[in-house]
């Protein structure tokens, strides 16, 4: 038997991932990318939020040869391929590490604090990371 | 109100364990449920039984572990966070060629559709840690 959410018309929740650290010096920006791309799975209402040091996770160009570990920064577009397409950026946060809409390595759109505070409002589900 | 929690700390090094048991209790309390204790980055290390605090200390583990036997609540632990800390139960263990398990009663090793499932199935996901 289908679970509930499997069904053609199950319920539909909001989610709003919240990624507020640098992609290296801590896992959080590569486990975050996981919960992610899971919940692709499940037919939700994605939506990605970068803010603070987690703007960094979108900036072109990043290079892990010299610390060892994986750059997952290609993954970021992938997202596209699995219906993920709302990635909203916190303006504060990019101009504070004076970059711009264009050092980033995927479409997103760039708003203020409380533009991201009414979305944040609206989700059913929030997970910050 | 159907509650998951999300724990994302491991023990002692921070008080998030703690205060999502205590929420725990509290919430069982009042008579809501908790549909789901779901463990992912170091939070997986709540669910090790080698654990070993001195006798004069809590023993988180184990107080999740008598939760869920009391509760039947459901504590499951991320299997990509907990394989890359080394928790692992008898079938991962055997998977991986591990010459053991530690998982702590009570808990149990699945995926991250847990997660997003409790999402789904809850009225609130609540995090502690992080």
């Amino acid at each position: 038997m289908a679970e509930p959410w499997e069904e053609d018309e199950g319920p539909v929740k909001k989610f709003m991932f919240v990624n507020r650290k640098a992609p290296y010096g801590t896992i959080y920006a590569l486990e975050s990318l996981e919960v992610v791309l899971i919940s692709a799975a499940f037919d939700q209402d994605v939506s990605l939020v970068f803010t603070d040091d987690g703007v960094l996770q979108l900036k072109k160009g990043q290079t892990t040869d010299g610390i060892g570990m994986k750059n997952f920064s290609p993954t970021y577009r992938a997202l596209e391929g699995y219906d993920i397409e709302k990635l909203y950026v916190d303006k504060e946060s990019l101009d504070a590490r004076g970059l711009t809409e264009d050092d980033l390595l995927v479409d997103v759109q760039v708003m203020g604090k409380a533009e991201l505070a009414d979305l944040m409002d609206e989700q059913d589900v929030v997970m910050s990371f | 109100m159907k509650f998951g929690l999300l724990v994302t700390t491991g023990p002692y090094q921070h008080q998030a364990s703690d205060t999502a048991l205590q929420y725990c209790r509290a919430a069982l309390e009042k008579g809501h449920e908790i549909m789901r204790v779901f463990f992912y980055n170091d939070g997986v290390n709540n669910g090790t039984r080698y654990t070993t605090p001195p006798q004069d200390d809590r023993n988180i583990v184990n107080a999740w572990s008598e939760l869920a036997k009391e509760h039947n609540i459901d504590l499951v632990i991320c299997v990509a966070a907990a394989q890359r800390r080394g928790i692992v139960d008898e079938g991962e263990a055997q998977r991986n060629g591990k010459d053991g398990d530690n998982i702590a009663e009570g808990f149990r090793i699945s995926g991250l559709g847990q997660l997003v499932e409790a999402g789904i199935e809850c009225d609130r996901v609540l995090t502690f840690g992080g």
